[in-house]
């Protein structure tokens, strides 16, 4: 039994009642977009959180569909290579040995401390902006099935992640082997990626379901985000050390990635993550799904008008 | 027991301009005070009333044809039955599993193997992977593919790739069953074997909704029909009265007759 709740075009939203949007919402007024933020009004019901929660319990639970998607998506990228998904880890640690040895020397580090690290860090780095990159595109990448079958959108989503998890599995080779080159033993904090992981793919959850029902709904999302991310690469402790910076650290404190990338890095290199770390995860983890789970319970429904 | 039941359901479309659907362009259209060239702005969304004011109820045993032209909203309605669309407004109550065969060749993945896709498909379909192992001989053997099934499909005919989408497609056992057009099966030679599978399939479920354009299919296969014109329902009745009345009201396109399985 289904039941639709009502939305009305036509409705005027009070603008002004809330300092905050007024400026946003006077600016808007005259166009259509204005009419998005009325459903944004009478979208968010308890009804439609419930369906919202229901579709990303149930995608989950579709767990044999999307492992066999993300599965498929993997044979077919490489399913003529004789090496298959391993063509990346090679490209990849051509990348680390080669960036790894040019900036030992630029930065002046010790290549034996300096080489892991950025395999650490060039390894989790894969995975969290394949999770962006992917995420924006999850709902336009599956447009025909998701017009075609009905079911839970969330199951795109978990398909991403899926697909970025095995990538890192190739991945981190690139790291296993270069910490046995070196002889980098980091004991038994390297469990600590067991949570660290698990918290990337959370707050991965909800960046596929934020960004790609932005993404589907605006098209030139995905090459914003995309550039967004390469900034954000740069400004990300990943071939330069946290230690380096000196001044400006705000640059790295207010940086998300850096927090998340810490939480799956530190733990490879034999650190536990800092109490602050996961408390700074932690809050962009609530921040993140509360945003989220906003636009998915008003918009879930108009994403498949918009694919 | 199965039945579907719909009250003033509404289905309207946003159909964006390109301008619509940047969101750059929406920020710079709302940061900057006068709107050079961009008037269009306005009018950016066209808004298309797919479906409007919708309401019937088929209970179990029905056995119904959606009629109407192109565009008359036969497919966007197939779309809110199998809960693809969730209307603006208006209430959808549907009891029963619901399987929506819209595509036949929906899905497959062309460097995959035979078997490979057999398994991706009843996937699709809602089977577990248990189900489908159990199936899997059964569904090979009717397709008569034999060692093809080991290789990629985009070895495939088009007629061998239909094949293999028949017989997944008709493996399931829904409540329900959602058609665009009949299902179609291949050359000549596999529909024989195909339209006997096709009786029985058609026999277990309890509700059969069909879109189609072909009045022999619909003779066929219905007893009911729902005429449908710019989103409206405009007859619901039984097949022969509203097969009368849609060539009465559109007396030139009664000829359509496609071939279908």
């Amino acid at each position: 039994m289904r039941h639709y709740s009502r939305y009305d075009t036509r409705i005027i939203f009070p603008a002004g009642h809330l300092p905050l949007f007024a400026i946003v919402l006077t600016s808007l007024k005259n166009q259509t977009g204005f009419w998005l933020i009325a459903q944004l009004k009478t979208g968010l019901t308890i009804h439609n959180l419930r369906k919202a929660l229901a579709d990303l319990i149930d995608g989950f639970l579709r767990i044999e569909l999307w492992s066999t998607m993300g599965m498929q998506e993997i044979h077919d990228r490489y399913r003529r290579s004789m090496l298959g998904p391993f063509w990346l880890t090679i490209s990849l640690g051509v990348m680390v040995l080669a960036l790894g040895l040019l900036y030992a020397g630029i930065l002046r580090q010790e290549v034996g401390d300096y080489l892991p690290y950025v395999a650490a860090g060039f390894t989790v780095w894969g995975l969290i902006s394949g999770l962006i990159l992917d995420g924006t595109r999850s709902f336009i990448a599956s447009e025909s099935l998701i017009r075609q079958l009905p079911g839970p959108l969330s199951l795109h989503v978990y398909r991403v992640l899926w697909t970025n998890l095995i990538i890192f599995a190739h991945n981190i080779w690139v790291y296993i082997i270069t910490a046995l080159i070196f002889s980098i033993n980091p004991g038994w904090n390297v469990f600590y990626i067991i949570p660290g992981l698990l918290a990337v793919l959370i707050n991965g959850l909800w960046i596929g379901v934020l960004f790609g029902l932005i993404g589907a709904r605006f098209r030139d999302v995905p090459q914003i985000i995309a550039s967004v991310v390469q900034l954000a690469f740069f400004l990300t402790p990943i071939i330069w050390r946290p230690e380096m910076l000196t001044g400006r650290e705000f640059i790295m404190t207010g940086n998300p990635f850096y927090h998340l990338v810490e939480i799956v890095r530190s733990p490879l290199l034999g650190q536990a993550p800092t109490p602050e770390q996961w408390l700074s995860v932690l809050s962009i983890t609530i921040v993140g799904w509360f945003i989220t789970l906003v636009f998915y319970t008003v918009y879930r429904w108009r994403i498949a008008y918009w694919v | 027991m199965a039945h579907i039941h719909l009250t003033n359901v509404h289905v309207s479309f946003p159909l964006y301009e390109l301008t619509g659907r940047s969101l750059k362009k929406r920020l710079m259209a709302s940061s900057t005070g006068g709107r050079i060239g961009a008037e269009p702005t306005a009018k950016r969304t066209t808004i298309v009333q797919a479906l409007e004011d919708v309401t019937f109820n088929f209970e179990h045993g029905d056995r119904v044809a959606l009629i109407g032209h192109n565009g008359a909203g036969k497919t966007t309605l197939l779309r809110v039955l199998a809960g693809i669309y969730e209307p603006a407004l208006g209430q959808v109550n549907i009891a029963g599993q619901v399987a929506p065969l819209f595509d036949i060749g929906l899905g497959m993945e062309m460097e995959a193997t035979g078997y490979d896709n057999i398994l991706l498909r009843g996937l699709y379909l809602g089977l577990t992977k248990r189900e489908i192992k159990r199936q899997a001989h059964d569904i090979a053997e009717f397709t008569e593919l034999g060692d093809f099934l080991n290789l990629p499909l985009r070895t495939y005919s088009l007629g061998m790739r239909m094949r293999l989408g028949f017989a997944v497609s008709t493996a399931i056992q829904p409540d329900i069953l959602l058609l665009d057009e009949g299902l179609s099966a291949g050359d000549a030679a596999f529909m024989a074997k195909a339209n006997a599978r096709l009786k029985e399939f058609w026999n277990k479920a309890a509700i059969i909704v069909l879109a189609s354009h072909s009045e022999r299919l619909i003779r066929d296969m219905c007893e009911k029909a729902v005429l449908i014109e710019h989103g409206r329902v405009v007859a619901s009745d039984t097949v022969d009265k509203v097969l009368a009345h849609y060539r009465h009201i559109r007396p030139v396109q009664s000829h359509e007759d496609t071939p279908v399985g």
